[in-house]
C-alpha cells in the first residue's frame, strides 16, 4: 500500500511540474494545486498506514489497548487541505482580477512591474495558451 | 508566565478584528492600529527582560504536555526577534496615518497588518514546526492581501509572482514536516533535537534538512530563489513594502537559523558548505542587480537580497562569533531597512516619482530628510561607526577567524558596491538639481503629513545611531542569544519542564 502511494505522489508531483513549466498562469496554479495535494498524501503516508483501527479509547481506559492508526498526521493533513484551500481560492481570485487588468495570462508578457530596458517587445502568445487551457 | 507567550500574539489578532469592525468609521481604524502596536511594543519589553532574567521561557498551549501539545517557547533570539517585529510595527503604523489612502483603509489595510504581525510573532515564538507551517501561512496570506489591496496593474503583476513562488515555498515546507514526522514521529523542535540523531539512516535527515532549506530559501530569497521580490516589493504603497522589507524575508531567515542551529546539526560539514556558497552568490547576486537598477524602491529591494546574504553568511560559519554576527546583523539590518524603505515613500511624496533620473533637490528642500536617508544609507553600506559596520566587522572577523578568506573578500567587496548603490541615490535623489523647473518641482508636505512620515523614520535611525555608539550592550545581547542557539539544552530542558 505505500509503494502505491508513494507511485501515485511521484505521478501527482511530476504532472504537477509539467503543469508549472507552463506560461500560462492558471495551468501553473492547477499545477500547484496537484502539487500541495501530493504534499498531503506525502504526510498521509509518512504517517505510516494502519487498516481498519479507528483510534478509539474505550470507556474507562487511559490508552487504546491495542495498536490503532495514527490520528496526527490526518489531523495535519486537515489542517494543511483546509489553509491550502483558502490559499488557491485566493489566487484562483488573483489571476482572474489580473487577467481582466492585464488582458493576459501569459507570465512572459508581465512585464508591467519589471518592464524591459533592452526595447524588446514579448510576444503575446497568450491566446494559443487559453486556447490550450479551456 | 504563559500570558506573556501569548500576548505579542493575540493582541495584533484582537486589534486586527476591532480594526476591521471601525474601518468605516473614519479615523478610528489607523489610530487604533498605532495603539495596538504601542501595546505590542510593551508587551514585547516585557516578554525580552522576563527571558533576559529568567532564561528560556516555555508554555504548552491547552494544557498538553511536550511533545503532544502544542508548545510556545521564547528564547533570546525569539525574544529580540519579538521586540524588533513590534519596533518596526509602530514605525510603520505611525507612518501609515499619512501614507494610506481611503480607499485601501475601506478595504481593510490595518486589519491586514494586524494579521501580519501577528503572524510574524507567531512564527517567532512557536516550538512546533507545524504550527510554525501554520504562522507561516497566516503571514503569507496577510502578506498577500496587503500586496495586492487596492489592485493597481502593477501590483496585480507584481503580485501574480509573488503569490506563486511563496505557494510553492510553503507547499516544499509541508512536504518536509511530512518526510521529517515519518522519520521521527515528533514535530516538536525541542523534543527533535535529540529525536533527529537517533534516526538510522542519516541520510534521509540530510535529505529533509535540504528540501527545509529550500522552502525556507524561497521564504528568505537566497540566490538561486529569489526572483519573486524584485519582482514584487516595488509595487505596494510605502508603508506596505517598508514592513515587507524589513520583516517577511527576516522570517525566513529567522527559521534557517532556528532549524539550522536546533535540529539538523548531524551533518553541518554538508548543509553548512551548502549555505555558504549559496550566502556568497546571495550577497554578489543581490549587489550587482541592485547596481543595474534605476529605482529608488527597486534598488533597495535587491539589496535586501545581498544583506539576506550575510546573515546566512553567519550562520554557514557556524562559528559563536559567526552567530553572534548573524542574530546582530538582523536586528541592525531590519531597523535599517525598514527606514529606508520608509525615507524612499517621502522621496517619492516630494519629487513625484521614483525614477533616479526624474527626481532630485532633496537635498535643499530639506536637510533634515537628507540626514535621515544618510544614516541607514551608509549603516547599510558598513560605514563605521553605523550600526551595520560592527555588524560587519563581526561577520568578517568570523570569515578570518576560520581562514575563509574568498568569503570574507566577497563580503567587503559586496559592502564597497552597497556604497556605489547608495552615493548613486544620494547623488541623484538629494544631490543633483531637480530636472524641472530648475530645483523648484520639489513639493512641501503639509505640516501633519510631514509629522507623521517623518517621526517614524527619525526614530528608526536613532536607534541605528544607538547601536552604532554603543554596541557593546549589544554585543552582549548576541553572544548571550548566540550561546543560546550553539547550545539548546537549555531550550530543550524549558520546552520539557513546561506547564
Amino acid at each position: 500500500m505505500e509503494v502505491a502511494l508513494a507511485l501515485i505522489v511521484g505521478l501527482l508531483v511530476a504532472c504537477s511540474i509539467y503543469l508549472m513549466l507552463s506560461r500560462n498562469v492558471l495551468r501553473f496554479i492547477f499545477g500547484l494545486v496537484l502539487l500541495s495535494n501530493s504534499a498531503n498524501l506525502t504526510i498521509f503516508t509518512a504517517g505510516r498506514l494502519t487498516r481498519a483501527e479507528p483510534p478509539l479509547i474505550p470507556t474507562g481506559m487511559p490508552a487504546p489497548p491495542e495498536l490503532v492508526a495514527n490520528a496526527l498526521p490526518q489531523a495535519l493533513i486537515l489542517t494543511a487541505i483546509v489553509i491550502g484551500f483558502g490559499l488557491f481560492a485566493f489566487s484562483l481570485s488573483l489571476v482572474f482580477r489580473t487577467y481582466r487588468e492585464l488582458g493576459t495570462l501569459n507570465s512572459d508578457a508581465m512585464r508591467l512591474a519589471e518592464p524591459r530596458t533592452d526595447g524588446k517587445d514579448v510576444v503575446d502568445d497568450s491566446k494559443t495558451q487559453r486556447g490550450e487551457a479551456s | 508566565m504563559s500570558w506573556l507567550l501569548v500576548a505579542p500574539i493575540m493582541l495584533p489578532i484582537s486589534f486586527a478584528i476591532l480594526v476591521f469592525l471601525v474601518r468605516e468609521k473614519g479615523g478610528w481604524g489607523r489610530w487604533l492600529s498605532v495603539v495596538g502596536c504601542v501595546l505590542h511594543l510593551a508587551v514585547s519589553v516585557a516578554l525580552l527582560v522576563e527571558v533576559w532574567n529568567q532564561g528560556v521561557i516555555a508554555s504548552q498551549m491547552g494544557g498538553w504536555p511536550a511533545p503532544f501539545g502544542i508548545t510556545l517557547v521564547a528564547d533570546l533570539f525569539s525574544a529580540v526577534m519579538v521586540l524588533i517585529a513590534a519596533i518596526t510595527g509602530l514605525a510603520v503604523s505611525v507612518y501609515a496615518l499619512a501614507d494610506i489612502d481611503r480607499r485601501r483603509e475601506l478595504l481593510g489595510y490595518h486589519a491586514l497588518f494586524q494579521c501580519l504581525l501577528a503572524g510574524v510573532c507567531g512564527a517567532f515564538l512557536t516550538g512546533d514546526l507545524f504550527n510554525l507551517y501554520v504562522w507561516f501561512e497566516v503571514m503569507v496570506i496577510a502578506s498577500f492581501g496587503l500586496l495586492v489591496l487596492g489592485g493597481d496593474k502593477e501590483q496585480l503583476d507584481g503580485g501574480v509572482k509573488y503569490v506563486t513562488l511563496n505557494l510553492i515555498s510553503t507547499v516544499l515546507f509541508l512536504a518536509a514536516i511530512g518526510m521529517l514526522y515519518g522519520v521521527t514521529g515528533t514535530l516538536n523542535m525541542a523534543d527533535l533535537h535529540t529525536a533527529v540523531g537517533e534516526v538510522e539512516n542519516q541520510g534521509v535527515v540530510v535529505m529533509i534538512a535540504v528540501l527545509f532549506m529550500i522552502a525556507f530559501g524561497i521564504k528568505s530569497a537566497v540566490f538561486p530563489l529569489f526572483f519573486w521580490l524584485p519582482a514584487a516589493y516595488h509595487t505596494p504603497p510605502v508603508a506596505v513594502s517598508a514592513v515587507f522589507a524589513g520583516l517577511l524575508t527576516k522570517v525566513g531567515v529567522y527559521a534557517l537559523i532556528r532549524v539550522f542551529t536546533l535540529i539538523f546539526t548531524q551533518d553541518v560539514d554538508y548543509t553548512h558548505s551548502i549555505l555558504l556558497v549559496v550566502a556568497a552568490f546571495t550577497m554578489l547576486t543581490g549587489v550587482l542587480g541592485a547596481a543595474a537598477q534605476t529605482e529608488f524602491r527597486k534598488i533597495l529591494s535587491f539589496h535586501i537580497i545581498s544583506q539576506i546574504g550575510y546573515m546566512v553568511l553567519g550562520l554557514a560559519l557556524y562559528t559563536p562569533l559567526a552567530l553572534i554576527g548573524a542574530v546582530f546583523y538582523l536586528v541592525h539590518h531590519i531597523v535599517v531597512k525598514a527606514n529606508l524603505f520608509l525615507v524612499s515613500g517621502v522621496a517619492r511624496r516630494m519629487t513625484g516619482t521614483e525614477s533616479l533620473a526624474g527626481s532630485g533637490g532633496l537635498y535643499a528642500a530639506s536637510p533634515l530628510l537628507a540626514v535621515l536617508f544618510f544614516i541607514p544609507a551608509f549603516s547599510l553600506a558598513g560605514f563605521p561607526p553605523l550600526s551595520g559596520f560592527w555588524a560587519k566587522y563581526l561577520l568578517v572577523k568570523a570569515s578570518l577567524d576560520i581562514g575563509d578568506y574568498v568569503i570574507a573578500a566577497i563580503a567587503l567587496i559586496t559592502g564597497i558596491l552597497t556604497v556605489f548603490s547608495m552615493t548613486k541615490i544620494w547623488a541623484a535623489v538629494f544631490w543633483k538639481p531637480h530636472p524641472e523647473t530648475n530645483g523648484s518641482g520639489v513639493v512641501r508636505l503639509p505640516r501633519q503629513e510631514w509629522l507623521s512620515l517623518v517621526l517614524p523614520i527619525g526614530f528608526l535611525a536613532s536607534l541605528t545611531l544607538i547601536i552604532g555608539f554603543f554596541p557593546e550592550p549589544f554585543y552582549v545581547f548576541a553572544e548571550r542569544a548566540a550561546g543560546q542557539l550553539l547550545d539548546p539544552s537549555a531550550y530543550v530542558a524549558a520546552v520539557a519542564g513546561a506547564d
